[in-house]
């Protein structure tokens, strides 16, 4: 509940952001480049553009809090609607992502933390800082490079599934799950391949601070006095690196993957459009790109949105994780 | 003579560091008889846990035992390879270690860390293992045990964590306990119940155990021998008795000077050549002029109260008056409320109830927050217990010194304000020319000389003290203690002594007062309310104090 004057902000803020924004979304949605001055001025007043801002701001206000965010001139639909279809794209993606990313960052860190300063640190230190320096669009390209036109393993980067192959029926958006809820394995199969190459793009981004973070955590829980103690009582090396030290560095790791994958969700328009991936942030670019106001609100406003909401799971996941936490 | 359970010949612990490698143990050789507690003293530096740590093998990564062997039961432990020692953890030896609540994993429930101590070393099931955890809780006289199994370190108190600790040390019956000072940061009563509770153990199962501590009456009330330490070397071994009453070494002589007894005056603390120095300095001041009658006390406290948001008031109904140069002691438990208590009457936190007056003039009006515009700002002015906390990390000696006086005096940088340091600096016997370092340049005993010129800096009436000397040493906490009582009469201070060192408290000042719970429990003259309580608390405190003079009696029975 606390957050809601925070999205009530962003919500203002970006509507006034639009306004100062040059562009003027009727000319530009005008039949053409030789409509007329009439023409654009009755599209203009379709829009509700000719009212002063603050009735502008009001009046979405209140379709905001009916539900209604507007309708996108682009694709015609609610945007809604829109968002709807492509977020699921969009957090498939991203959660594939963070889990390839957790998944690698977690162990390197652990690993690095384990010997601080040698050979293997060293090289972790050298595979985040390369991740992190070259920019996504340049990595999925050599991927695709690598893997689509050299080594032929991967399918062409061209959205969620190949036109062959038929989607399922839709219960969960996100394909791979609906997939298998179908009992199609062939087709589960063709959208994983599609879901690698771009989910380790993004991935390879955002190894690096999660690997850091977890080899920062790791070095202060293994010097820490309750690892001395589970040593000093014989603990298996399992158990004392796992259960006591790992166990006690992993929550921060928790609180930075939160903002980690809010941040992926949002700012990896680059991967969406090197794969031409449905999802929501090229979704927005575009709408931003020709002037088009109400999808941009409202993606601003589902990610802030999702930004709320990531941080209560990991609150929630904090106190599960952490006795001393209460929520 | 039986065959000793461990012997340590001749060990060299080298750490190597920035600046080179540096020997923190330099050849020492000891042993110890199976069954038998050893104390080992020394102050920090010393060597001692170190040594500890290496017999155990946790040192630091950067430290090795760099020669010397340490035999247990005949075998050379310092040969065995890491992968076999695992074996040797908690079955054959373990350890306890200061700051229990640390020393236990903050997010896994007691009953289980003792289990996992268990499971490492026995075949049983993890039910087993568990009903064996709840038998240990219960030796370790742990209150409703079934509960406090799922209990988290944080949920239970100082004393508690360490009892949980001794459970996890000696769930696998090990022959030798290291107890790296165990007791350290708990309040006397707690640490006489820990201490017995360990030599109650250690005996019934013949348990040989070395405490290592900085406190020379504790290892003195426990231990059958004590061997001291002194920058990585062994300077004596001896009984206890014969250690106190007739010291050889020159560094036991000071260290047994310096640590306060029942009977200790200031003028003890030190050795008998530097004594006569000190009473010279004593004559010197002369006696501070009775005030006139009528003149109100220096500070009068009514009905002090302090409640927080929920629970019982932190303090409630403290009153007491002090005359200029007097010295009280504010002694009571950890949550006693005797540093709520002194915040108050130095204004750092607002009272909800009751009167301070200083110089009969009402301060307690003003918020807090304000205090500092306030011009009796000046004459109140208090010394931390930390030193290393205390102080700005990014300011030198100088700098901390000189913010009161910019800010309180109104001085302006210049030469006034630097005469005005250095003659401060030199009250406190603080060099000149260590002024211009900053304080992790400084050791302990210099932070604490900063602390305490800079609150006498502003030339303050009244000096409300911290626990100043917790942190430090006994030797110099002994020097500190003789400079705070030479201010004392020299500047007719008064001084708010908190402290939960009683035989300090007594030495240092005229009055005591004792809180429980936030309430006055007893206050009087120091020496008649110690030598003869008038309540069961306050003779429950005093009684839990090692005391040198009584050592001998718990070990020859």
């Amino acid at each position: 509940m606390s957050s809601l004057p925070a999205l009530f902000g962003v919500l203002v803020f970006t509507f006034l952001l639009m306004r100062v924004l040059p562009g003027d979304p009727a000319v530009f949605f005008a039949s053409g480049p030789n409509a007329g001055k009439e023409e654009i001025e009755v599209i203009r007043k379709q829009m509700g553009l000719d009212k002063p801002i603050p009735e502008q701001l009001l009046r979405y206000l209140y379709d905001v809090g009916r539900g209604n965010l507007g309708k996108s001139l682009m694709t015609g639909q609610s945007v809604t609607t829109d968002l709807r279809e492509r977020l699921p794209a969009s957090l498939e993606l991203t959660l594939t992502a963070l889990f390839i990313a957790m998944l690698s960052a977690i162990p390197l860190g652990v690993i690095a933390a384990l010997r601080p300063g040698s050979i293997v640190d060293h090289g972790v230190r050298l595979l985040c800082a390369l991740g992190v320096c070259v920019p996504t669009f340049v990595s999925g390209l050599l991927l695709i490079y690598v893997f689509y036109y050299l080594l032929g393993l991967a399918p062409d980067p061209t959205g969620r599934i190949d036109v062959f192959t038929s989607l399922p029926p839709s219960r969960t958006g996100f394909l791979t799950i609906d997939f298998l809820l179908a009992g199609d394995l062939d087709g589960w199969w063709v959208a994983v391949r599609q879901l690698i190459l771009p989910a380790l793009t993004m991935a390879l981004f955002v190894i690096a601070p999660l690997a850091r973070i977890t080899r920062a955590s790791m070095l202060v829980s293994l010097g820490s006095d309750f690892v001395r103690t589970a040593r000093s009582v014989g603990l298996s090396w399992w158990r004392v690196v796992v259960t006591y030290a790992l166990r006690n560095a992993i929550l921060p790791v928790i609180t930075i993957a939160g903002i980690v994958f809010s941040t992926m969700l949002g700012a990896n328009v680059l991967v969406e459009k090197v794969y031409s991936w449905p999802g929501v942030a090229s979704y927005a670019l575009d709408a931003l790109l020709s002037s088009d106001y109400a999808p941009v609100q409202g993606f601003v406003l589902l990610m802030a949105s999702i930004f709320v909401v990531v941080n209560l799971m990991v609150d929630v996941l904090y106190g599960i994780a952490d006795p001393r936490v209460s929520i | 003579m039986t065959e000793p359970l461990l012997r340590i010949e001749d060990l060299h612990v080298t750490f190597s560091t920035r600046s080179g490698p540096v020997e923190a143990v330099r050849g020492v050789t000891l042993s110890v008889a199976p069954g038998e507690m050893l104390g080992l003293v020394g102050e920090s530096g010393s060597g001692k846990s170190v040594t500890g740590f290496a017999t155990t093998r946790l040192l630091d990564p950067a430290g090795r035992v760099s020669s010397g062997r340490i035999l247990y039961r005949g075998q050379d432990i310092t040969k065995i390879p890491d992968g076999d020692f695992r074996a040797l953890h908690g079955a054959a030896m373990s350890m306890i270690f200061q700051n229990p609540r640390a020393a236990l994993n903050p997010i896994r429930s007691v009953g289980l860390q003792i289990a996992d101590a268990i499971l490492s070393h026995k075949r049983m099931s993890k039910q087993a293992a568990a009903d064996e955890a709840l038998k240990l809780l219960r030796a370790v006289q742990i209150r409703d045990p079934e509960k406090r199994m799922s209990a988290y370190p944080h949920e239970l108190s100082g004393g508690m964590c360490q009892r949980v600790m001794i459970a996890v040390a000696i769930s696998c019956n090990p022959m030798l306990l290291i107890a790296d000072e165990p007791t350290t940061g708990l309040d006397v009563t707690t640490q006489k119940v820990v201490m017995d509770l360990l030599a109650g153990i250690a005996a019934a199962r013949g348990m040989a155990t070395i405490l290592i501590t900085h406190d020379l009456g504790l290892a003195a009330q426990y231990c059958a021998r004590v061997v001291v330490m002194e920058k990585g070397r062994l300077v004596e071994e001896a009984p206890p008795a014969r250690l106190f009453h007739h010291p050889q070494h020159a560094y036991t002589k000071r260290l047994v000077a310096a640590s306060p007894t029942a009977s200790s005056r200031i003028e003890d603390l030190v050795t008998d050549e530097e004594r006569g120095q000190y009473l010279a300095v004593l004559a010197a001041c002369k006696p501070q002029p009775e005030p006139p009658a009528g003149t109100p006390p220096l500070l009068d406290v009514r009905n002090l109260a302090k409640r927080y948001d929920q629970g019982a008031p932190a303090v409630s109904n403290f009153s007491m008056t002090m005359k200029a140069g007097e010295s009280v002691g504010l002694v009571g438990e950890s949550g006693s409320g005797k540093t709520t208590t002194s915040r108050m009457i130095c204004r750092l936190i607002d009272a909800s109830e009751g009167e301070i007056l200083f110089d009969g003039e009402s301060i307690a009006h003003l918020p807090a927050r304000e205090f500092h515009r306030s011009p009796h700002r000046k004459d109140i002015q208090i010394v931390f217990q930390d030193p290393n906390e205390s102080l700005n990390p990014r300011f030198t000696a100088f700098d901390c010194i000189a913010h009161p006086l910019l800010r309180l005096s109104r001085m302006r940088p210049g030469d006034a304000l630097r005469q005005r340091v250095e003659e401060c600096a030199a009250r406190v016997g603080l060099p000149i020319d260590l002024l211009s370092r900053f304080p992790h340049q400084l050791s302990g005993g210099q932070k604490a000389r900063v602390g305490i010129a800079r609150a006498i800096a502003c030339r303050p009436r009244l000096l409300v003290l911290d626990e100043p000397t917790a942190a430090l040493d006994v030797s110099v906490q002994a020097v500190v203690l003789q400079l705070l009582d030479r201010l004392r009469r020299e500047d007719c201070l008064a001084l708010l002594f908190v402290s939960h060192d009683l035989n300090v408290v007594r030495m240092m000042c005229d009055r005591t007062i004792v809180l429980r719970s936030g309430e006055i429990v007893e206050a009087g003259e120091s020496r008649a309310l110690f030598d003869n309580p008038q309540t069961e608390y306050t003779r429950e405190l005093v009684e839990a104090v090692p005391q040198v003079d009584r050592c001998g009696f718990s070990v020859q029975s």
